[in-house]
């Protein structure tokens, strides 16, 4: 179940140097002239270099977790290091710029919480806050994280599968597709506030997967990171990952579970269809119209001389996943 | 009247070269550092992206500029501008090629003619290029007339920089369309003299 990764000897030695310091990051940026900065004509804050930035809030509070742990010394010297898994992120709901969420994200309350699994099932469930870490035994997966801007990171999940509580609910035999929502509260989200602060996108976010998908046992629902409760830039409490798909798919901040019929609505397809399918299995045989996605920068430690580009492997290198669409054309289903 | 002398204009170019050269100097500083964030290419990419883009800006924005609140003497700091919009287009492609492709060499080319954004991008850098070898006095007085109409091509590079930023982003269009409406803006102050040199040319002929 763990990602096939290099081995501990093809790695360079600057890969593996202890983890930098990064408190003091934002100071840095702040410090850097504004000529270079979008802020100059636009005020645009979702630039890294925001020179006019806010303060620096309190963080947000995780706490530890108890799960049984599958890493072993050699996994944990090629992970990405959790400053940066925490600290750059695709989250719009919080802002477009890769540092925006952690700095936008930080007073988000997600206690109480409720996540709802209905529609065709024989048992809908509601769980709260406390149930999200209870209900299941947490273990922790270590998985690559494929964007589809072809960078990739390697994370330690810790969660349970989805299959367990598409079980506990019991779909009924007409259930063909699980749709997901992400919570909409613009109050505390202020990428929903406005079409401008948000990338353009028509909130709440949904994706979906085919059932069988969902309930392939590599499928996770994540409660945490790095042996600790998700941080919300990272989609506390609970989020999807689905590691043989592109990043988009792996939706964050999750209130709702909902099984049905029908292909659910995703997001990104909906924004541009030609871009993005529903399927967003990584496949570096098809390229996006922007990007190649024969190869990635895997983002570890290391400065810009780290020589980071990787091949990108079918399906994220997960080919135990390559059955579900042995009649599929993955091509055309992209 | 106040009239802008030799030495505010000195004074105007030295920080143009603080303002220009040490933001850029500091963010390849961070990136070796590896204190730039999770990804130090994409942030230098963005940065040295924007900037070339707002120098280039600045720079077609001194004449319209000196001319209308007669500050003659302006006229000296948009050789200085146009050059290090120059610069940071020269880093931003540098960068493209050592850190993000990290010297994949045929996926350059195949990207240069496969991505409309980046072929736009490369036209852009070429003619940035050719006016950036042209700029010296001595050769501005070589080339006479001919000069001006090979620096014209700047509102053509203005055009394809635009639809590179526009082409780039993944979602979220209003700062590139801000940063259009800018250059039509430029372009049709331009306008009259542009189609004055452009008649003048077709006379010729
Ligand atoms: C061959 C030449 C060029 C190449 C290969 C190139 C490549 C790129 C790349 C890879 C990006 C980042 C896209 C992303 O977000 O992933 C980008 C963005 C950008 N480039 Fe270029 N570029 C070139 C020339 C230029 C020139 C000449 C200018 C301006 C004078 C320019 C201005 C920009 C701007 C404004 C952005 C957007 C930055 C942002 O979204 O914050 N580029 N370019």
């Amino acid at each position: 179940m763990l990602i096939r990764t290099p081995k501990l000897s093809e790695l360079k030695e600057n890969q593996l140097t202890a983890q930098s310091v990064y408190s003091n990051r934002r100071n840095i940026l702040k410090g850097l002239g504004y000529l270079g900065a979008g802020a100059l004509l636009t005020g645009n804050k979702a630039n890294a270099f925001n020179l006019f930035g806010t303060a620096d809030k309190s963080p947000f509070k995780t706490r530890d977790l108890s799960f049984s742990q599958l890493t072993s010394e050699i996994d944990k010297q090629i992970l990405t290091p959790d400053q940066k898994v925490i600290s750059h992120n695709n989250f719009y709901e919080f802002g477009t710029g890769k540092s925006d969420p952690v700095e936008a994200s930080q007073n988000f309350k997600v206690d109480p919480w409720t996540l709802k699994i209905d529609g065709l099932v024989e048992e809908p469930i509601t769980l709260g806050y406390e149930d999200l870490y209870k209900a299941f035994d947490l273990e922790e997966r270590i998985y690559r994280l494929r964007c589809v801007e072809a960078w990739s990171m390697v994370v330690p999940w810790i969660g349970f599968p989805l299959q367990k509580l598409l079980q506990k609910a019991r779909p009924l035999s007409s259930a063909k597709y699980v749709a997901f929502e992400t919570l909409y509260d613009p109050k505390q989200m202020p990428g929903q506030k406005s079409r401008f602060s948000g990338g353009g996108i028509d909130y709440p976010y949904v994706e979906g997967l085919r059932l069988d998908e969902a309930s392939h046992p590599l499928t996770l629902m994540s409660v945490g990171l790095y042996g600790k409760t998700l941080p919300p830039q990272n989609g506390a409490p609970i989020r999807l990952v689905v590691p043989w798909k592109y990043g988009f798919k792996s939706i964050k901040s999750v209130v709702s579970i909902r099984l049905t019929d029908k292909m659910p609505p995703t997001t990104w397809n909906r924004l541009a269809p030609s871009e993005y399918g529903f399927y967003a299995n990584v496949n570096p045989q098809v390229d996006h119209p922007r990007w190649s996605q024969g190869s990635e920068r895997l983002i570890t430690t290391g400065n810009l001389f780290n020589r980071n580009r990787v091949a990108t492997k079918m399906f994220n290198g997960y080919e135990e996943v390559a059955p579900l669409y042995k009649d599929m054309d993955l091509t055309r289903y992209i | 009247m106040f009239r802008l002398n030799k030495n505010h204009i000195l004074l105007l170019k030295v920080f143009l070269h603080c303002a220009a050269f040490l933001p850029l100097a500091r963010l390849y500083y961070c990136a070796f550092a590896d204190k730039l964030g999770a990804d130090p290419v994409q942030v230098i990419l963005h940065f040295t992206g924007i900037g070339a883009f707002n120098l280039l800006l600045l720079s077609l924005l001194v004449s319209p500029v000196a001319k209308n609140l007669r500050q003659g003497q302006l006229i000296n700091i948009r050789r200085p501008l146009g050059l290090y919009a120059f610069t940071y287009a020269l880093f931003h492609f540098l960068s493209y090629i050592a850190f993000d492709l990290q010297f994949e060499w045929q996926l350059l080319i195949s990207e240069i003619f496969k991505r409309p954004y980046i072929y736009v991008g490369f036209i852009s850098l070429l003619i940035l290029t050719v006016l950036a070898l042209t700029s010296t006095k001595s050769i501005q007085r070589k080339l006479g007339s001919t000069w001006q109409k090979i620096h014209n091509w700047v509102y053509l590079a203005l055009l394809t920089v635009s639809l590179h930023y526009f082409w780039s982003v993944k979602s979220g269009l209003i700062q590139p369309i801000m940063y259009i409406c800018f250059a039509l803006l430029l372009t049709f102050v331009r306008y009259k003299k542009l189609t004055k040199n452009l008649k003048r040319q077709n006379q010729r002929i």
